[in-house]
């Protein structure tokens, strides 16, 4: 995708008519696999449909989710993160074990997790921009090194391979308030994390459609070359967008933290995938350029409803990592499909 | 932000809990109680990263190995084949013991019949009880799955419940669908399964949820690992049901659901036990030719647990020995 200036005035939108428009929008497809996957397990599951289990599959979906928009944007930014998934859990142990060993109001773990996980963000994009190498490779590194320190730092410091339990602690009501609460609206019982999500596909889509560091993000991903010769600051954007991820990583954190008190050092391996796989499904483009934050909430929303269908269905969940696969697989290609016809001349 | 997060710091401390609050309750601790030689003893396990159940274990060979004046060795990889490679290089150290689990029995068997070979003792812990003495180890000392999992179900049974969901925290775990058969075996009442991701806990909540939303008969959950516990009682909760929670294995926070009710009771196989009398085994062994069990399986497990064993086993679980 080449990018002229007049391309980064305004954002990739297609001038012409509304079917067409609709038609080039990047998280189409992951809609109408959305549609299709809940008809499906509305009329597979009685149970699926009752106001009950809609809190539960948006809540499984929120906490998936709150990873998918920021790391979406990082996609569309042409880069990606391996990092993400063991980055949530060094987030919640960096926080509980800080206010556990200092006997610290939690409030000061909090703000030190915050600092911490924004440090590693940071560091993954500055050294993206400083060494050249490919994303892959340095996030790969961060992913192995965050492992064994989540495990190491957490046994030599707690003894123990989980931490201790801080729920008597000073601050931890309102800490759990803030990250681990839910609504009641009606029958429906709501997380709090589906709030954060929502809040997180506000922000980022108004950042990608309606500010100039949204125009940048595409910039980059599209053709940083380009990019860099119109004056966009192409590596403050690429460490701005691994420190989103950060950000996403640190909410994540304080909910598993502070919804169950205590935290397995050994937790997040393999998450990182299931962030992608939802921004890819919400119509990402791996080579960047091209992809929405409501696209990457709605892949996420997919692999809510599917993992918890098959289990309102009560089939065999053996087949559920099949499944998601093959959906990835579909959504994909139907996100190309529908590219190449729209782009085609008419 | 430093500064003020350093000051925070300075003013903010917590009145409640904390490491201060832990250091003032005791601590286990010892010295070498013989003075036979200096020997090495190796411990192998399939345990995976950061794997509490196993920390108990290792804490417990620890503190063996410290009164028996033993080296104590800890490796563990969750894949066979690299599990395997790990037996072989304790046989390389020469170690003066070994100690490994066989929850994969076929990849860990040359290996084994190696350090046999090599004039090793080993013992087997945990699992692989059927192929023990089969490949030449001593002694096998852990807890009988099924037979756990009969206890659990006679328990439910006892409780009057009539439909319990087993939660499996890992696919294709063999000792977890032997458990899920033995709660089967002993309850009169209909059992379900439901697989669950254990590295994911969110996950892990909103699938009971789920299940617990879309099948509200089932009046009693079962959870196979302590961590799992406490998020299935939240999970219960959430979904407005009053199904019980047990479970198998302990941990602090099973301990102080013991104690306030939520939970209302825990199959403990004693992982403390399987580290500590396998280590105290082997230099049983070496020093006086003895034999714990007289060369039979010795059971670890299960002790069944309920909220009157709770104020106890709270100080336990605290110091990572129950």
């Amino acid at each position: 995708m080449s990018v002229t200036p007049a391309a980064l005035s305004r954002n990739t939108t297609v001038r012409g008519p509304v079917t067409r428009r609709l038609l080039t929008r990047p998280e189409l497809g992951a809609v109408v696999g959305a549609l299709a996957v809940f008809v499906f397990f509305a009329v597979a599951a009685e149970s699926f449909l009752r106001a009950s289990s809609l809190g539960t599959v948006l809540y499984a979906s929120s906490t998936i989710g709150i990873m998918a928009v920021p790391v979406a944007l990082l996609m569309i930014g042409g880069e990606f993160d391996l990092s993400a998934g063991v980055m949530v859990t060094s987030s919640a142990l960096a926080s509980s074990m800080f206010s556990y060993q200092m006997t610290a109001n939690v409030w000061v773990g909090v703000a030190v997790s915050l600092l911490v996980t924004l440090a590693i963000g940071f560091f993954n994009g500055w050294m993206l921009t400083r060494t050249r190498l490919p994303s892959f490779i340095i996030t790969l590194g961060t992913f192995l090194m965050l492992t064994g320190l989540n495990l190491g730092l957490t046994k030599l410091i707690s003894e123990t391979v989980s931490t201790k339990a801080i729920g008597d602690m000073e601050g931890f009501p309102a800490a759990r308030a803030v990250f681990a609460s839910h609504l009641t609206v009606g029958d429906v019982r709501l997380q709090i994390t589906i709030v954060w999500w929502l809040v997180l596909i506000a922000v980022a889509t108004w950042i990608l459609l309606r500010t100039r560091a949204g125009n940048w993000i595409h910039a980059v991903g599209g053709n940083p070359d380009a990019a860099r010769a119109v004056g966009v600051p192409v590596d403050r954007v690429r460490i701005g967008l691994y420190m989103g991820v950060a950000l996403g990583a640190w909410i994540s954190g304080q909910h598993l933290l502070f919804n169950y008190d205590v935290v397995q050092s050994g937790e997040g391996v393999g998450n990182e995938l299931i962030y992608i796989a939802a921004a890819v499904i919400g119509g990402c483009l791996l080579t960047g350029g091209h992809g929405s934050a409501a696209g990457a909430a709605v892949g996420a929303l997919i692999f809510g409803m599917t993992s918890k269908g098959i289990v309102y269905a009560q089939w065999n969940p053996d087949w559920f990592k099949f499944f998601l696969g093959a959906m990835l697989l579909l959504a994909t290609l139907l996100n190309a499909w529908i590219r190449k016809r729209a782009e085609a001349p008419s | 932000m430093l500064v003020a997060a350093l000051v925070l710091v300075l003013t903010a401390c917590s009145s409640t809990g904390g490491k201060r609050a832990e250091e003032e309750r005791e601590r286990a601790g010892g010295r070498a109680a013989v003075d036979t030689p200096r020997w090495t003893f190796a411990m192998v396990t399939h345990s995976g990263d950061g794997d509490t159940y196993w920390d108990i274990v290792q804490s417990g060979a620890e503190q063996a190995a410290v009164k028996d004046n033993v080296e104590f060795l800890y490796s563990h990889d969750d894949e066979a084949g690299r599990q395997a490679q790990l037996v072989q290089t304790a046989i390389d150290q020469k170690v003066d013991g070994l100690i490994v689990t066989l929850a994969k029995p076929e990849a860990m068997e040359a290996a084994v019949r190696k350090a046999v070979e090599a004039g090793i003792p080993v013992v087997t812990i945990n699992s692989g009880q059927d192929h023990s003495t089969e490949f030449g180890a001593l002694a096998h000392i852990g807890q009988d799955e099924a037979v756990a999992g009969e206890v659990v179900g006679r328990e439910l049974e006892a409780r009057g419940h009539s439909k319990a969901l087993c939660v499996l925290h890992e696919q294709g775990n063999v000792g977890h669908e032997e458990r899920c058969a033995g709660v089967r075996e002993g309850f009169g009442g209909e059992v379900e399964n439901l697989y669950v991701d254990g590295t994911n806990m969110p996950g892990v909540e909103s699938s009971i949820e789920a299940r617990i939303q879309s099948d509200p008969d089932v009046d009693t959950v079962v959870t196979l690992g302590a961590p799992f516990a406490p998020t299935a009682a939240k999970a219960v909760r959430q979904a407005g049901g009053d199904a019980e929670v047990n479970t198998f294995d302990l941990n602090a926070q099973v301990a102080r659901g013991l104690k306030d009710g939520t939970i209302g009771f825990a199959v403990d196989q004693q992982p403390y036990l399987q580290g500590y009398e396998a280590v105290d085994l082997l230099w049983l062994h070496l020093y006086n030719g003895n034999m714990l069990g007289g060369g039979q399986p010795v059971l670890t497990g299960p002790q069944l647990v309920t909220q009157d064993d709770a104020a106890d086993l709270e100080k336990y679980t605290d110091r990572g020995t129950r």
